[in-house]
């Protein structure tokens, strides 16, 4: 007979005993230092937490408890901080943040590494490269624009039945899995010098529509940056996405394109899926050369 | 030529499979989403995708073992002819997706390769590494954004679904919406909405769903009048990662790839794993099992590891359930080669290497198989009718559901790697039903001015409400904490009607005290805490569906295990009592299905609480049949069963 006694099916409340590697001593309270924002364009101010230490946290349990206090460390009632997440298993690319100075997702922060590096405290900020909407949320809506850029989509005829896709040799798909494996985190837009901060904010009688064109002129302007690059490279590698392989070249050498890259190499660095983008840049930089001489001779 | 508007609440891959086929057929689509739609919960998918295709096909392999394999992994409780066109779509959608660009995994010739997935004999499933919902997701979002950058499609990220909009008939007209960032309301007349927003996990606290999974879309159109079909089907994973914030999917092929099951044999022995001698292990799905071992269906697995911690108190560890499951025998080079993916996720969060050190697992709540109850018109053929209005229309004309979200498909129990073919495959067929809808162009007038006004008016007077509030004192935060517990606690692995009557009860007051929530930002930009406190609210009324619906169902069906109701297998040795005990199972297993096999219709009554109908299910292509996968004695039942159905001569259709 099966009884069900206590918390059933998945309570992990209760302390578990630090498996793994031996454990140093654990502090009874995280002190977590947080850089909050009310709204764009206000100021922005640290805010310091203390949230009572449980085993196996990661930066998103500690927000959650933040919220569910809705304390500040000297007991102020504050409102709780915002932040993005999703999936919570770095699957997503909601939850990206700057922790301890690092471009990186929340929900693999683990808490016992951090106080690791950093005993006294956790620290988190909102991407910089992004407007912050709000404390740790950010708008990477230029982001996804990127993607429309750089048109990163197979041109197919449409959704009705034409039969499998092109064969493909494990080899190639070996080569182009692992670009399809970025989640549009924004890390390594985070990390390049070249990317900067691009922020439009709407003025008081512009229309829904007018904002939106203007804000995606600027954006347009911008480095399509690493991710963007990437994800050209791996449709110019499709059978059937390279038959438009000179849009998306041609959007590589417009302004804001592949030429801004300043192989500084910290994209591929802070690759939370550790996705080759400096390969993937190097590739697209030959590509784009040799499609301009060629567009050259063809005049 | 743009014909109508579309509203598409959700950007799984139901919601983007209807959204691509809507705006391919000129059908102008708004996409709503809690988050940017490549984000959806579908990423968190990791086995693969089923559909017969031209390797099993000639190795015996059709659409109607597919289809049957379906409904007898559920249990029987499912409309057979939406999922015979399920699975008649199943090679043409991976066809599809392919074409799009997925990587899937490739044989060394350069086709496709496909692995065996749960409840199967034949290689069914279509992988793209470890992450093949993410792959068929991205794959989607690529080509909604190309119509996006068209102007066939308007997403409207970060925006949450608040109400159907109904006309004095109680026809869907639209929906209002909030923006989750400038907190404003805005309303969306449609031709047709659609709900694709997928499970509710949330409502169990921590599961293998996402944060979005709140299931408050659904909840709010069952409390608009929608009907609700078998809520009491939630499946519970056997193996996932425990975590303070969430349970982590451990898939499937850890144990297909000879991962074993075990704990200590000495209760809580606190021991290194490594250092605990073969002798002192106890493997026991194996030695339960020995036919199957570790790799028993899903239900069975989930209750014996539920089974061996709480009633042999065998649990690896006093304070928390687990038992451990161990690749540590196997060659790294092949854990690499073939598990990497899950086994990174695993070593990132846990901190420990499950190469070297066994890992530690317990089951978590992971699917609904219940969800909105939707319409579907037969066709001749026994499928279901392309292009009917019917189809996957909810009880409020105007209002779908499509995905997660629907009750449609898996029954009682669902197979591994058939959902992300029931969203794809319903969102695709759905569409040219939405364009049929959208074409006879309903909409307009100033009636509907002024019914959206109202309707946006009501919203905005219950928002100001919640931000004014004042004491009361009660922690939404907290109390979602407290109903994840109680709702884990009593229904899911092993219900009992004394605890889910008073776990009715309980989710009753956890209402009322949400009723006096106090929110602890009154501000009105991004305001998390009142979105969260909100959907809370939306949570106690799926909640008590849940639990009545499981406290009415005495029988044990899939997911939905009563031990006071369970049919145990032959106990006797002798062959005429092993015969006569198989024909009284018989007897038993007839009156059961007389009974039982109906789904469970919910509808949400005037004073908060479900009132249950029940509907006969259409069984008419595939006769019922015991479900006996590790039943002791389970061969002379089907002999039994055998001799029973030939006798009857009442099955009919069973072609092919």
């Amino acid at each position: 007979m099966i009884r069900a006694v206590g918390d059933g099916v998945v309570e992990s409340r209760e302390g578990e005993a630090a498996h793994g590697d031996g454990a140093a001593v654990q502090p009874r309270t995280i002190h977590v230092r947080v850089l909050r924002q009310d709204a764009p364009g206000g100021e922005s101010y640290w805010e310091r937490h203390a949230v009572p230490y449980e085993p196996n946290m990661n930066v998103i349990s500690v927000l959650q408890k933040i919220a569910e206090r809705a304390r500040a460390e000297d007991g102020r009632r504050v409102a709780p901080v915002a932040w993005d997440c999703s999936c919570l298993e770095e699957v997503c690319g909601s939850c990206t943040m700057l922790v301890n100075g690092r471009t990186r997702m929340a929900c693999s922060a683990l808490v016992d590494r951090l106080l690791e590096e950093n005993p006294g405290e956790i620290e988190l900020r909102p991407m910089s490269k992004f407007p912050v909407v709000r404390d740790l949320k950010v708008d990477r809506g230029r982001l996804f624009r990127a993607l429309e850029r750089v048109k990163a989509w197979v041109p197919v005829d449409g959704s009705y039945d034409h039969g499998p896709g092109p064969r493909i040799s494990p080899e190639e798909q070996e080569d182009a899995y692992p670009l399809s494996t970025c989640m549009s985190c924004g890390c390594c837009l985070e990390a390049c010098p070249q990317y900067t901060r691009i922020e439009v904010m709407r003025h008081e009688d512009e229309s829904e529509e007018d904002f939106e064109n203007r804000r995606k002129a600027a954006y347009d302007r911008g480095f399509l940056g690493a991710h963007a690059v990437s994800q050209a490279v791996l449709f110019n590698g499709h059978p059937t996405g390279k038959m438009i392989a000179d849009e998306r070249l041609s959007a590589l050498t417009r302004a804001g394109g592949i030429q801004m890259c300043g192989n500084a190499q910290n994209c591929v660095s802070v690759c939370p899926k550790h996705i080759p983008l400096t390969r993937s840049i190097a590739r697209a930089g030959r590509a784009a050369t040799v499609w301009a001489i060629k567009k050259l001779f063809d005049r | 030529m743009a014909q109508g508007r579309v509203l598409v609440i959700g950007g799984g891959l139901a919601g983007l499979a209807a959204t691509m086929r809507l705006a391919e057929l000129g059908v102008g689509v708004d996409l709503v989403s809690l988050v940017p739609v490549k984000r959806s919960h579908s990423v968190c998918a990791q086995g693969g995708i089923n559909s017969v295709n031209a390797l099993t096909r000639q190795q015996g392999d059709d659409e109607w073992k597919h289809f049957d394999d379906t409904v007898y992994g559920g249990d029987f409780l499912q409309h057979q002819p939406p999922v015979k066109e399920m699975a008649e779509w199943g090679p043409r959608i991976i066809d599809l997706m392919d074409r799009l660009g997925v990587p899937f995994n490739r044989t060394p010739e350069g086709f496709r390769d496909q692995r065996r997935f749960g409840g199967t004999l034949f290689k069914r499933t279509a992988f793209a590494g470890a992450t093949t919902g993410q792959q068929l997701l991205y794959a989607l979002d690529e080509q909604v954004r190309r119509y996006e950058a068209e102007g066939r499609v308007k997403k409207w990220e970060f925006w949450d679904f608040v109400q159907p909009v109904l006309d004095a008939g109680g026809r869907c007209r639209g929906a209002i919406c909030q923006d989750l960032v400038s907190m404003q309301f805005r309303a969306f007349p449609a031709d047709a909405v659609v709900l694709a927003s997928g499970g509710c996990g949330l409502v169990f606290g921590r599961s293998t769903m996402s944060m979005v999974c709140t299931g408050s879309a659904v909840s709010r159109a069952y409390q608009a009048g929608a009907a609700y079909g078998n809520g009491e089907f939630i499946q519970v994973h056997p193996t996932a990662i425990p975590g303070a914030d969430k349970l982590r999917l451990m898939s499937e092929s850890a144990r297909g790839e000879g991962g074993r099951v075990w704990v200590p044999r000495r209760p809580q022995d606190g021991r290194d794993p490594r250092e605990i001698p073969e002798a002192e292990r106890y493997y026991f799905l194996e030695e339960r099992y020995p036919k199957y071992g570790n790799l028993v269906p899903r239900d069975i697995a989930t209750r014996e590891i539920f089974d061996i911690c709480t009633h042999d108190g065998l649990s690896v560890e006093k304070g928390r359930l687990c038992v451990y499951l161990d690749l540590t025998h196997l060659p790294r080079e092949m854990l690499d080669r073939k598990l990497g993916g899950i086994l990174e996720i695993y070593e990132k969060f846990q901190g420990v290497d499950p190469r070297v050190v066994p890992m530690k697992i317990f089951p978590a709540v992971h699917y609904s198989m219940g969800g909105l109850w939707v319409d579907y018109e037969r066709s001749v053929d026994g499928g279901m009718e392309e292009g009917s209005v019917r189809n996957h229309q909810t009880s409020i004309p105007g209002l779908y559901a499509i995905g997660e979200c629907d009750y449609q498909y898996h029954g009682a129990n669902r197979l591994g790697a058939n959902s992300l073919l029931s969203c794809i495959f319903s969102g695709l067929f759905v569409a040219p039903s939405l364009a049929a809808v959208a074409g006879a162009g309903k909409g307009g007038g100033t009636d509907e001015s002024r019914l959206f006004a109202a309707a946006l008016r009501g919203q905005e007077e219950r928002h100001e409400e919640f931000l004014s509030r004042r004491g009361g004192g009660e922690n939404p935060y907290a109390i979602h904490q407290e109903l994840g517990s109680l709702m884990t606690r009593v229904a899911t692995v092993v219900r009992r009607n004394e605890q889910l009557t008073a776990a009715y009860g309980e989710v009753c007051t956890l209402e009322e005290r949400w009723r006096r929530c106090s929110l602890s930002d009154t501000g009105n930009w991004t305001n998390q805490n009142v979105a969260f406190t909100k959907s809370l609210g939306d949570m106690f009324p799926i909640a008590k569906l849940i639990l009545k619906g499981a406290l009415l169902r005495d029988e044990c069906r899939g997911a939905h295990y009563k031990p006071a109701f369970a049919m145990p297998g032959i106990s006797a040795t002798d062959p005429e009592a092993k015969r006569r005990e198989a024909e009284e199972w018989c007897d038993r297993f007839e009156q059961n299905t007389r009974k039982w096999l109906k789904s469970t219709v919910a509808r949400h009554g005037p004073d908060g609480h479900p009132q249950i109908a029940y509907e006969d299910v259409d069984t008419s292509l595939i006769p019922p049949r015991p479900r006996l996968y590790g039943l002791v004695g389970g061969d002379v039942i089907e002999e039994v069963w055998k001799e029973r159905t030939q006798q009857g001569a009442t099955a009919v259709g069973a072609g092919a």
